[in-house]
């Protein structure tokens, strides 16, 4: 994908199988009646498409671009400017550490750090067994819970290097993760079908987890007059006392040199190098 | 409000009320707790009356800019002969922000009572939610939340009244900071990059489809079903006389309670950390946001401010979100300001130069002063750039990266200086984690 060709230009993506076009046809016209405008079903149709293989690829952008109407170079526009869609094969299971300031500070920095040397994988890099792709993220709107890890954009809050390792541990064994808010975790290409709008079919999933995490009604249990000050910890540490428990994990403690930010990361969100969205530094080049 | 009220006096649960619930998020639990008593109140009432009366209130946008709710909505032509649109806002992705996603977690029928409500006073008969996509949690209940009020018909056919249909639209994005400003988020559902219009003509003229376009924030509205049920005169008795009315308030960072905390505006932080266990122990507050990283930040000096729109900016900053990071004495100002402003340069949508440039050379700069690498000519010289982007692009996004610089050179410029004089940064990041003062080790099922 990155090589210069010189001479021919490049031919138009293959479609999709036959089979593969019609299903999808199906919930392209039903995405598109949502909408006064065919032309606002473009992002739910690349989430679509990128629930069909994974990433978005050119026959996915091709699918898009003739059931709309559009260009390829248009639709192109569009899937390479948000950062969900992916443009290369990645895991079952997307793990997005937070390192926006407020996570980094509180230990993302550290989780991501050690969650990089633990699967041997750097930044939106997939592990050798196709399950765990890691990437940095950006602030996930769960700040009171940080620091953050979101998986297949479920919240794992108030986590540790010990628990997120754990976590990618029990991902890549097969064994059931539960985050502490949403629903069991589903492949990457089952919650991209949920983005494009059709709603999670697995009984029980809209209930899991409960009403609000704890760090949501530390004001209302103030306000109630439970006086303890809530303390936040994860949710499903065993033994531990779920109000003011000082809770780590064992082993959990960050890497001995961290420096400064600098051994953060220094890219910026997953893309492909060739076309990158955010500055390029001089050892890009 | 007095500093030495009980926590019982000073919070006001409004939206979070019933968060507590095992089932909060179903439209049995919302009804329970007077869930669409107050669209029954506006739809007795005519459209421009729900307009003024929510104007009277004095209710004000909560997604940062704190513009009156009600003239936004009074803007949209009447007798147009064009569709109207209400599009939600649902893009919370300011860094620090997290009250609407929470919000929509436990309560998102609080805000399609509004939303009702809304499309009746605009005469709206499509409406939308731009949810942020990196959130399926909050989807996955505002699709069950939307599919339960189609079911009991207060969405869909007749549901403003014989022959007035309404629809209910769930988008979600695909990871744009950018989308959460009001033009790029239209541009976005239009199915376009998320880059930001030149206004005018503003959405209320001609938003969506070119149409008269109301987007409001998922707070305001959810505010507004309560606001109609309880009256104004119940709203006012929150909050001052400009900035009436009660808020969520999200506290984070090193703070012994982080979390929601509903309370009037006008609340101050030294309150809202008394309250809820102050800085993590054996800590001092070294500086924190009033609402979130694009409002200027704050430090120690500023705890009595009062948390309104008014209280905030003579304190020389911005309410914003509401989102409060408290960072303590072991956080290195320079490595927060840096890693934010890579967070604009990554998220700038490159539609103006001065914001697409000159975030770059911010991150280029601000990494050669962390790490020992710069002169103190290039601490001016951030300071100069931050002027050039500061007001000089289409949208706010560029002011929300000079923030940080202007305030952080501001209050603690000598710590960019020992940065130089030192060669490198003086602090350790290590002392900065949740875990770091922790002796107690348990084990964690993760």
């Amino acid at each position: 994908m990155t090589d210069v060709s010189i001479g021919m230009p490049q031919l138009p993506a293959p479609d999709y199988p036959a089979d593969v076009r019609e299903r999808l046809t199906e919930d392209a016209r039903e995405i598109i009646a949502r909408y006064p405008d065919s032309r606002s079903a473009l992002l739910p149709l690349l989430h679509l498409v990128q629930s069909e293989e994974g990433h978005v690829t050119r026959t996915g952008q091709r699918f898009c671009a003739e059931v709309l109407d559009l260009t390829t170079a248009e639709v192109n526009a569009v899937a390479t400017f948000y950062s969900m869609y992916r443009r290369k094969p990645s895991g079952d299971y997307q793990v997005g550490v937070c390192t926006n300031t407020l996570c980094a500070v509180m230990g993302g920095d550290a989780i991501f750090e050690e969650l990089q040397q633990h699967l041997g994988v750097g930044n939106s890099e997939t592990t050798e067994d196709g399950k765990v792709t890691l990437e940095h993220i950006e602030c996930n709107a769960a700040c009171d819970f940080a620091p953050v890890v979101m998986v297949n954009w479920e919240f794992f809050d108030n986590q540790t290097p010990g628990s997120a390792k754990q976590m990618v541990d029990d991902l890549r064994a097969g064994r059931e993760v539960e985050p502490t808010r949403g629903a069991k975790l589903c492949t990457f290409k089952e919650t991209a079908r949920i983005l494009a709008g059709f709603p999670d079919e697995r009984t029980g999933a809209v209930a899991e987890s409960g009403g609000a995490g704890p760090a949501s009604l530390a004001g209302l249990r103030l306000a109630k007059g439970e006086s303890a000050p809530p303390r936040v910890a994860p949710q499903r540490s065993a033994g531990a006392d779920a109000l003011g428990a000082d809770v780590t994990a064992e082993g959990a403690q960050p890497p001995e040199t961290h420096p400064s930010s600098h051994d953060a990361p220094q890219d910026t969100a997953a893309s492909d190098p060739a076309h990158q969205a955010g500055p390029v530094t001089e050892e890009d080049q | 409000m007095n500093a030495t009220d009980s926590p019982a006096k000073l919070l006001t649960p409004v939206l979070s009320t019933f968060w507590d619930q095992p089932d909060a998020w179903t439209l049995e639990t919302y009804r329970r707790h007077d869930g669409y008593e107050g669209l029954r109140t506006a739809l007795a009432m005519d459209p421009d009356d729900v307009i003024a009366y929510v104007k009277e209130a004095g209710l004000r946008g909560r997604g940062g800019a704190g513009f009156p709710t009600g003239m936004k909505w009074q803007f949209i032509p009447q007798g147009d002969g064009k569709p109207h649109y209400l599009v939600v806002n649902a893009d919370e992705s300011e860094p620090g922000t997290c009250k609407d996603i929470p919000l929509l977690f436990a309560n998102p029928h609080s805000l399609i009572e509004g939303m009702v409500i809304a499309c009746h006073a605009i005469r709206s008969s499509h409406a939308f939610i731009y949810l942020r996509g990196e959130v399926v949690p909050v989807l996955r209940r505002l699709h069950e939340a939307v599919r339960e009020a189609y079911a009991a018909g207060y969405l869909g056919k007749d549901a403003l009244g014989p022959g007035k249909d309404l629809e209910l639209t769930v988008h979600a994005g695909a990871g744009a900071y950018i989308c959460g400003e009001e033009t790029a988020l239209l541009d976005s559902l239009e199915g376009r990059r998320g880059q930001p219009r030149l206004r005018p003509p503003f959405p209320a003229v001609a938003g969506l489809y070119a149409c008269p376009t109301v987007v409001n924030n998922v707070e305001s509205i959810a505010s507004v079903p309560s606001l109609m049920h309880k009256g104004k005169d119940w709203f006012r008795s929150m909050g001052s006389e400009k900035s009436p009315g009660f808020t969520l308030y999200s506290l984070s960072g090193h703070v012994a309670g982080p979390g929601q905390y509903e309370a009037p505006l006008g609340v101050t932080l030294r309150q809202l950390l008394d309250m809820s266990g102050g800085m993590r122990k054996g800590h001092r507050l070294k500086f924190w946001t009033p609402g979130g990283s694009s409002t200027p930040m704050l430090t120690e000096e500023h705890l009595d401010v009062p948390l309104d729109y008014e209280g905030v900016g003579a304190a020389g900053s911005m309410l914003g979100t509401k989102a409060l990071q408290c960072f303590d004495e072991t956080t290195c100002v320079v490595r927060a300001v840096t890693r934010w402003t890579e967070f604009y340069a990554h998220e700038s949508c490159g539609k103006c130069t001065p914001c697409r440039e000159g975030t770059y050379w911010l991150v280029q700069l601000l990494r050669d002063i962390e790490a020992g690498k710069a002169t103190l000519a290039d601490i001016d010289k951030i300071d100069d750039i931050a002027d050039t982007i500061n007001g000089k692009s289409f949208c706010a996004l560029g002011d929300g990266a000079a923030a940080p610089i202007f305030s952080s050179l501001k209050h603690f410029r000598e710590e960019y200086e020992q940065h130089v004089n030192g060669r490198g940064c003086p602090f350790d990041p290590a002392a900065s984690t949740v875990w770091a003062d922790k002796t107690a080790h348990l084990e964690v099922k993760a």
